[in-house]
């Protein structure tokens, strides 16, 4: 067999088996899920008037839901990234894995495994959300097909590379209460993003931390694909953040996971 | 001249200043059974990680080959050769054992119908059957086991690393467990047996190797070594300290413990020795409480080799080392 087909098929085993322990034990996924959910409920409906009026421009608590939506769909992805951290970091510590790196298998597989396993529970998440979006009254403002496809296509590339990175911390982390103090800043970095309020309300010193952060350029271009506000330079900010976070992602997993365990 | 399935030359590691392997030499012939004896901490789990590819060997390692293999040079052959069952239970927990088994036929790339005859074999050859559909962490250690080594089998490897494979398990689990050792051997398969129990090397091992504090300080067949040690002994115990003193003038070479009255003689134990001492206390007019031969078994060996004192007799004085090996601090040889 081949190098390449060598590595899809143990990949493809891999991915099995984390998609069984994900059916078997959902609650993890599902906690991790609630938070965005929650938080959306709550800034719709507990102060949504207060916020609708922040955003300025006389809008109501419709445009506010609007403005939500799309960085509550990239928190979504911070939050299931979070279950990404915990679930390598408590498969680390199982037997299991060092009899995998005894075996003549695709050595990248066990991650692989974990990264598609992982970026695929992240978009249900995000398909979720979305739906719990639309039934509280998000609308896209004329977005074309292409539109959807590259909003649904950066999210899916934001995926894969806060995955890359949660899977280098639950590597790093000795438990799965580590991992999870590890990868906070997945969930607190959207806190901090124009998810909530518009960069421009914040205060000025705090701004170009808000605006170039990997989380608001995603947010803003999701926005702008969906709701046809400006996107300016935050579409290749997307990608190159996308870009770069996967790629360090992925050379400190496996470097942490070439090395000899414990 | 065989072929050998296993060969290590000079295997070092340590972990900072702790030198855990100090030049450890290993050849094992195959569809042999191979013991590496020793007390907890002596190198043996790191021994077996080295061989079965998991860590590195530290640089001044000489060649490793595993069934021909050169690991350094080539660790995925050598991982295609071997199947490892480690100290600690290698099974997913969260899936069930079945599961479990059909996960190790995908990753040895067998077909689904194989995957699932195998699976089915392995299973009822393991008494795991009517378990099958149960998750693994709601399996006993004893069945944890059994389904860990089930999944070692899957790949039919020639070589296979057990180690401390009955460590925690009962006397029953622990013969079955033998058993399927013995099995394994005689299809041609070739074993690497860690074991701190004594008797399981000496029931199953053809070669034995004794590792203290990361050197071998010995290597042979159980009968080898356990003609390291001089252990024979008769040993006479006396509750009144008069006749103890007279018995003691009364035979010549004999070892005395004061305070527990006791007095060791070499002795082979054959009759004519133990006539030849008991001529010499009748006409002393002298009687001992107690008398008991002692020969020696492997565990005189271990504790001669790995220098441990012999549990349970504290008040046992000291001895001149009489073992073949002197290089290892040793006290206590019976």
């Amino acid at each position: 067999m081949s190098s390449l087909a060598l590595a899809v098929r143990d990949s493809s085993t891999m991915l099995r088996r984390n998609l069984l322990h994900a059916r078997r034990y959902p609650s993890l996924t599902l906690n991790l899920l609630l938070t965005p959910i929650m938080l959306l409920l709550l800034f719709v409906y507990i102060f949504g008037d207060t916020m609708s009026a922040g955003i300025g421009g006389g809008a109501d608590r419709s445009e506010y839901v609007a403005f939500l939506v799309p960085g509550l769909l990239l928190m979504t992805i911070g939050s299931t990234t979070i279950g990404t951290a915990v679930s390598v970091s408590n498969d680390m510590t199982e037997g299991i894995i060092a009899r995998f790196r005894t075996m003549a298998i695709h050595r990248g597989s066990v991650l692989i495994g974990h990264v598609v396993g992982s970026v695929l529970q992240a978009v249900i998440s995000v398909v979720l959300v979305g739906a719990v979006g639309v039934a509280i009254g998000f609308r896209s403002t004329g977005a074309t097909a292409l539109e959807w496809i590259a909003a649904f296509g950066l999210l899916v590339l934001f995926a894969l590379a806060l995955t890359w990175i949660a899977v280098g911390m639950g590597l790093v982390s000795p438990n799965a209460e580590a991992a999870s103090n590890n990868a906070m800043p997945l969930i607190f970095l959207p806190l901090i993003s124009s998810t909530f309020v518009p960069v421009d309300a914040m205060p000025g010193w705090f701004q170009p931390i808000a605006e170039y952060q990997p989380f608001t350029p995603a947010i803003e271009t999701v926005r702008g694909l969906l709701l046809g506000t400006e996107i300016g330079h935050n579409g290749w900010l997307a990608v190159a953040w996308c870009l770069a976070l996967t790629t360090l992602g992925y050379f400190w997993s496996k470097s942490v996971f070439n090395r000899d365990p414990k | 001249m065989t072929n050998l399935a296993i060969a290590a030359n000079g295997l070092r590691k340590s972990y900072g200043d702790k030198v855990v392997l100090d030049g450890v030499d290993l050849a094992v012939p195959e569809a042999t059974i191979f013991s590496l004896l020793g007390p907890n901490g002596a190198g043996k789990t790191t021994a077996v990680k080295i061989l079965s590819t998991l860590i590195s060997a530290d640089p001044g390692t000489g060649g490793i080959h595993i069934g021909g293999h050169d690991l350094a040079a080539d660790p995925q052959a050598v991982r295609a050769a071997i199947g490892v069952t480690g100290q600690f239970s290698a099974v997913d927990g969260l899936i069930t054992g079945e599961e479990n088994m059909l996960l190790m036929a995908d990753l040895h790339h067998l077909s689904r119908s194989e995957g699932r005859r195998v699976t089915a074999e392995l299973l009822e050859r393991f008494d795991l059957t009517a378990a099958a559909k149960k998750p693994a962490s709601t399996y006993s250690g004893g069945m944890k086991r059994r389904l860990d080594i089930a999944m070692t089998l899957v790949g039919s490897p020639r070589i296979i690393f057990l180690d401390e494979p009955t460590t925690g398990l009962d006397p029953r689990s622990r013969h079955n467990m033998w058993q399927i050792i013995r099995e394994l051997v005689s299809d041609g398969v070739t074993v690497f047996l860690t074991t701190q129990y004594l008797e399981e090397a000496d029931q199953l091992a053809d070669r034995i190797a004794v590792l203290n504090d990361g050197k071998l300080v010995a290597q042979g067949t159980a009968e080898e070594l356990k003609r390291l040690v001089t252990g024979g002994h008769v040993r006479l115990r006396f509750t009144d300290p008069a006749a103890y003193q007279s018995a003691a003038l009364a035979l010549s070479e004999v070892t005395r413990d004061d305070e527990g009255l006791t007095l060791e003689i070499p002795s082979g134990g054959t009759q004519r020795e133990l006539r030849a001492i008991l001529d010499r206390l009748d006409s002393a007019g002298i009687e001992a409480d107690e008398l008991t031969v002692h020969t020696p078994d492997l565990d005189d060996v271990f504790f001669a080799l790995t220098g441990s004192t012999v549990p349970n007799q504290p008040n046992q004085p000291n001895q001149p080392n009489q073992s073949t090996q002197p290089t290892q601090p040793k006290e206590a040889v019976r």
